[in-house]
């Protein structure tokens, strides 16, 4: 039930995002949700791609360090309350978040929070529990 | 007038000054023989024996001594006196992560703190001065190879050390500091921060600035002197030859430090083939001590480029001056009066799992201080998408390189591939100051 996410190093000098979404671009790769986390001196762009192995095979080729990780997507509905209510279950079961991001999908009826923690299974079981939906990487690509 | 510290030393004829020398060179090459293996090892390779040196012009049959050289004896293979008899020790950063040792005798150190008067003497400095050595206290040579040469002249000394700015400032106002010693980017430092204080350098004591352990300009000189209203003279000393007052310039004459021959033997030499330059001709400076009896050292190639100019001084000292160093042989980087080698860097970022050999240190002057950064190319290795794993990756860096040059550096991450790849020699240092 976990995402694959790319994750790209970036300096902090300009054009590097641009060149970055280009080169996906060029490969037809899909960005569905992306995040950038900085400090003074460099970056780290986190993107949930429709194909998470071609885009990193297409950065790494162009010189770009780039990672995957895994994350979890939460679905949860467009509404007042709804990001507390997961953030309620993870400070119940004390799990820590390391980062998290979010979009709303197209129809604009739910939300897709991504998460990654400190102890992922746990985090999964936790919310699963609770009666959370968790979005797979083909059901991200589907929406 | 002039003041001397040993008048008939400092202005001996070179006739007298060469005999002195002399005797002493043959006194210390056979007592180095008998007592050190592996002086006595290369002189033996190189074929010559302590009654070989019969004039000063024989000096040259002798084999050159080289940082490895104590690198490889570390630390006190190359002393001369049973450790019993050692007082104290110094230490200076060594190419690849031990540093280099030198140790002194009881009478090793009353000679430096001579040496050290005598090069305060130079300066115009008398035992009614308040003199605020600002240099750093430690291993390094500059704060206690001062400070013992301060209270010998019989002056005061503030054994400030370095840092702590505004609290210095505040000490050579209220002691009424009158001489100051200190790397001269450090200089500069105090007299930003005095102007940032609203404090009128013309309101203090200070009168003369004895600034060394690192290069600096004739402009630099100028503007010290312009800005805390003073005059500025250069100090040389190295931790392999004795620390501070190997050579002090005059205050009399226009250009260059005297040597002080009675001690050191200097002498040029091409630093390629190492061939002895005729008088006058700029190369590498070499040592040899005459009169050091833990760690005497013999033709020590210094890596400093300078010139010895023999002509008469204004301040009627005999010895012969060098010019102030205008560079380096090798690619020793010298940060806030710190010895820096590249090669120490690349020592630490190594011994750091998954960092990559590629890596570019990056010295600048900001303000008054050199700043030195390392950029790090980030390998897959060592990436993470948590911001927090790599910064404490820049941190432990950063630790690691502080524990082992004593420098704080700024520790940069950077894309792969993007430090510059040469052809051959790496160009790991991009040393950006104008000096």
């Amino acid at each position: 039930m976990k995402v694959e996410q790319i994750a790209v190093f970036l300096e902090n000098k300009s054009g590097r995002l641009a060149e970055i979404t280009a080169k996906l671009a060029e490969e037809n790769v899909n960005i569905r949700a992306l995040s950038v986390a900085d400090t003074a001196d460099f970056g780290i762009l986190r993107l949930i791609v429709d194909d998470a192995e071609k885009a990193k095979i297409t950065l790494k080729s162009n010189g770009f360090t780039v990672g995957i990780t895994n994350v979890i997507a939460v679905e949860v509905a467009d509404k007042t309350g709804g990001l507390a209510g997961v953030l309620k279950t993870i400070e119940e079961e004390k799990l820590n978040v390391e980062y998290m991001y979010a979009f709303v999908n197209k129809t604009g009826e739910d939300a897709v929070l991504i998460f990654r923690f400190d102890d992922m299974d746990k985090a999964i079981e936790a919310l699963q529990r609770t009666g959370y939906t968790i979005l797979s990487g083909e059901e991200i690509s589907n929406l | 007038m002039t003041l001397y510290w040993e008048e008939e030393m400092e202005t001996l004829p070179r006739v007298g000054l060469e005999s002195v020398q002399l005797i002493r060179l043959q006194k210390l090459v056979a007592r180095v023989y008998k007592t050190v293996a592996p002086y006595r090892e290369k002189m033996d390779a190189a074929g010559v024996k302590p009654e070989d040196i019969k004039s000063l012009a024989d000096l040259t049959k002798l084999p050159f001594t080289v940082k490895e050289d104590l690198r490889d004896n570390y630390p006190f293979g190359l002393f001369t006196v049973p450790m019993d008899q050692v007082v104290r020790v110094h230490a200076s950063s060594g190419t690849t992560g031990k540093p280099t040792v030198v140790g002194y005798t009881q009478k090793d150190i009353k000679t430096w703190a001579g040496l050290m008067a005598r090069a305060l003497t130079c300066a115009g400095a008398t035992g009614k001065d308040m003199v605020h050595n600002a240099y750093g206290y430690g291993l390094f040579t500059g704060g206690l190879g001062a400070h013992y040469g301060i209270e010998r002249l019989g002056a005061t000394v503030i054994p400030v050390s370095g840092g702590n700015t505004k609290r210095q400032i505040t000490i050579m106002q209220d002691f009424k500091s009158s001489v100051l010693l200190a790397t001269p980017s450090y200089a500069l430092n105090l007299a930003e921060t005095m102007e940032g204080l609203g404090v009128d350098p013309k309101s203090l004591s200070l009168r003369v600035g004895v600034f060394g352990a690192e290069p600096w300009s004739e402009n630099m000189r100028d503007e010290v002197e312009r800005k805390l209203d003073i005059k500025a003279v250069d100090i040389y000393g190295l931790s392999e030859v004795m620390g501070p007052g190997v050579a002090m310039q005059c205050l009399e004459g226009e250009k260059g430090l005297h040597i002080f021959e009675d001690h050191f033997l200097p002498e040029i030499i091409d630093p390629d083939t190492g061939e002895v330059l005729p008088p006058g001709e700029k190369g590498e400076l070499v040592f040899t001590t005459l009169t050091k009896e833990a760690f005497p050292i013999i033709r020590y190639r210094t890596k400093d480029i300078t010139r010895l100019l023999y002509d008469e001084c204004a301040c009627g000292r005999t010895f012969v001056r060098m010019e102030k160093v205008t560079g380096r042989t090798d690619d020793m980087l010298i940060i806030r009066g710190v010895n820096v080698f590249p090669s120490q860097v690349e020592h630490v970022l190594m011994g750091t799992e998954g960092v990559e050999p590629h890596y570019q240190i990056v010295v600048n002057r900001e303000g008054n201080m050199d700043t030195m950064s390392v950029e790090v190319e980030v390998s897959e290795d060592i990436f993470s998408d948590e911001i927090k794993k790599l910064e404490n990756l820049t941190k432990r860096i950063q630790a690691d390189i502080k524990d082992m040059l004593g420098v704080t550096c700024r520790v940069k991450l950077v894309e792969p591939k993007t430090i510059q790849r040469s052809e051959g020699k790496a160009q790991r240092v991009i040393d950006n100051r104008k000096l």
